[in-house]
């Protein structure tokens, strides 16, 4: 072991904390959190969620007989898209990516590396959730458009190019991929939340997931404190809520996306100051 | 070692002993209190910091100004060593009170950590890594640049003896090994506090051995090293202060002989070593000072144990110019920190 010293003062320690410095930090910060989501063990699982419609479609389409009705994928996708994709593929993705962001270093009692480096907790926080965003989009965004890819497949010589290359097909598609990041960026910000939050984040994920499901249920002013309320207004071909839903004009896009993006704003600020005071005690947690 | 205040003070429903400690401040010639501000620039301070974890009590009402140098954290499990550590370093935030590491408060990471490493005693590491990427990735997160970044982390591997291993999983080391890596990563960035928990633990006794010269040149540069650690004989050797802890509170904080001289209630135990031994006994057991007087189990030697050791020595002194008796060595016996240890909370936790 060499005990020879060069005790120098840190070149570190006398850079102003510029904002160069927070945006060198976040990079770092995003580019190790995107490579555990990616490639860690825990990322297993929102590979087979993600593979979950993609196979499921690619089922359909060695079917022909499924998919006969070309008018009526466009319902069908909507409603799988709705269901599947949206309800459970992306809602447990994101549950799974963004809960483990912090909880699962507190399980693997890790997290205190993090906290011992000279960077803001609330960087950390938004390196993370970016980290997040990015893993969750890129699986579920390419999960949604190769599903629906693949449910057109088998129309691809005759209606299907025509749909795509001539109407409203490409719109629908790039529609989708922009709901599902709009949901990444939504549930993420609350699974962050609740993995912070809550020892057992299970209870209240589950809590968020009967919530979204009873939305349509849901008298006008409490179905705006939901994400599924203004995915499904941005959605291209709205589905039927049943003979029981409360009927709400839907949201238009220009209130729901900033109002989406405003209250994803909120609930990291809300998580920033929990970071800010959370205590290293792996031991309780 | 300058300066450095020690000040004890909270309650504890240890022993006699240890209230009497408490309630008189340490004083020391080589420790003067100073709080001026480039005083507080150059120490750890803990100003009336409590940590409460619910009602259970992790430390309590602790005051205390650490200059630069090697100051061991010694008491048994529980004591608080790990949450004082954990104060320090904002892992954990307190209850009561202020701390500030050479005049940063605890709650400003970005420029605390810059001056602190801390080697934790979590023998966890995230998955997956290398020696070398664990490091560097860590020093990357700081926004260092990569080429520097990879300097540091061979700088730190090279000093901990890593090197050869460094390009291996940190899930395939050994626990020695684990605990210099954990050494490498906090000291990677240069700081000038390190703050290590239990630091040599797991380590073979040469590693050991190259570990605590590493801390003694680190200290030698002017970086405080904050260190806990069981290993009494050890804190011994390497500290330059030493602060007893028990039950959350700060029994005795200081240099370790410096804190032995005011333990007024212990007589200090001397043993010479002498032809004479029953002579010598029957000379000074005639002052008031000198409290007990035993002859040594091989009949060479007197164990005496006496209030007042500048007395005695200056007693011993005369009847050796007498030359009745010919003394061939005298040296305390419970001038250590094992003996003061034993002393302030119990010789059933002392670890030699």
């Amino acid at each position: 072991m060499s005990s020879t010293v060069d005790i120098v003062p840190s070149q570190i320690a006398k850079q102003p904390l510029r904002w160069s410095l927070r945006l060198r930090q976040l990079s770092a910060i995003f580019t190790l959190e995107t490579s555990k989501n990616f490639l860690g063990k825990r990322a297993i699982i929102i590979y087979l969620l993600a593979l979950l419609p993609v196979v499921m479609f690619g089922g359909a389409a060695l079917a022909p007989r499924l998919t006969a009705n070309f008018v009526g994928l466009h319902v069908a996708y909507a409603w799988i898209y709705a269901i599947l994709i949206l309800r459970t593929v992306v809602f447990f993705g994101c549950a799974w990516i963004f809960m483990n962001l912090f909880r699962g270093e507190l399980v693997d009692c890790s997290l205190h590396y993090y906290f011992l480096a000279p960077v803001r907790r609330e960087v950390l926080v938004v390196g993370k959730y970016l980290s997040g965003v990015a893993a969750s989009t890129v699986l579920f965004v390419g999960a949604t458009i190769i599903s629906m890819l693949l449910l057109y497949f088998p129309h691809f010589s005759s209606e299907s190019s025509r749909f795509f290359l001539d109407g409203p097909g490409l719109g629908h598609l790039l529609t989708y991929a922009g709901v599902t990041i709009l949901a990444c960026i939504g549930y993420g910000a609350f699974f962050l939340f609740i993995g912070l939050f809550f020892r057992n984040p299970i209870i209240p994920a589950i809590l968020l997931y009967a919530w979204e499901w009873i939305n349509f249920l849901l008298p006008p002013l409490l179905k705006k404190i939901s994400v599924i309320h203004y995915l499904n207004s941005l959605v291209p071909i709205p589905i039927s809520e049943g003979p029981f839903a409360v009927v709400v004009e839907p949201t238009p896009a220009w209130i729901a996306i900033p109002g989406l993006l405003l209250i994803t704003a909120v609930v990291l600020v809300l998580a920033g100051y929990r970071i800010r005071h959370l205590e290293i005690r792996y031991g309780s947690e | 070692m300058s300066e450095t205040e020690v000040k004890v003070e909270g309650g504890s429903p240890a022993s006699k002993s240890v209230a009497e400690i408490r309630s008189n401040e340490i004083r020391n010639p080589q420790f003067e209190i100073r709080n001026s501000k480039s005083a507080i620039r150059n120490s750890i301070v803990f100003d009336d910091v409590s940590k409460f974890y619910g009602e259970i009590l992790g430390v309590n009402r602790i005051n205390l100004q650490i200059a630069p140098g090697i100051t061991s954290l010694v008491g048994p499990n529980g004591a608080g060593k790990s949450t004082l550590m954990n104060l320090m370093t904002g892992l954990l935030q307190p209850t009561r009170g202020r701390i500030s590491i050479l005049g940063t408060p605890t709650d400003q990471p970005e420029e605390l950590f810059h001056k602190v490493g801390y080697c934790t005693q979590f023998d966890s590491f995230p998955r997956g890594y290398t020696g070398r990427e664990f490091i560097e990735s860590y020093l990357l997160i700081q926004g260092i640049d990569k080429k520097q970044a990879e300097i540091l982390t061979t700088t730190a591997l090279e000093r901990v003896s890593l090197l050869d291993a460094a390009d291996r999983k940190v899930a395939a080391y050994s626990k020695g090994m684990r605990q210099r890596i954990r050494l490498a990563q906090s000291l990677a960035h240069r700081p000038s506090v390190l703050i290590l928990d239990e630091p040599l633990n797991g380590l073979d006794p040469i590693v050991r051995a190259e570990t605590i010269a590493l801390f003694r040149s680190l200290a030698a540069e002017g970086m405080h090293l904050i260190i806990s650690s069981h290993i009494l004989h050890e804190v011994d050797m390497m500290s330059d202060f030493v602060v007893l802890l028990s039950n959350g509170y700060v029994l005795a904080a200081g240099n370790i002989h410096g804190v032995r001289d005011e333990m007024d209630e212990h007589p200090m135990q001397i043993l010479i070593r002498c032809d004479q031994p029953g002579k010598l006994a029957a000379r000074v057991f005639a002052q008031d000072h000198v409290v007990e007087a035993r002859l040594h189990d091989d009949l060479g030697g007197l164990f005496i144990r006496t209030r007042r050791p500048d007395e005695f020595h200056l007693l011993l002194n005369r009847i050796v110019a007498e030359g009745e008796i010919n003394v061939e060595s005298i040296g305390p016996v419970d001038d250590d920190l094992n003996a003061v240890y034993q002393y302030l909370i119990g010789s059933e936790h002392a670890t030699r």
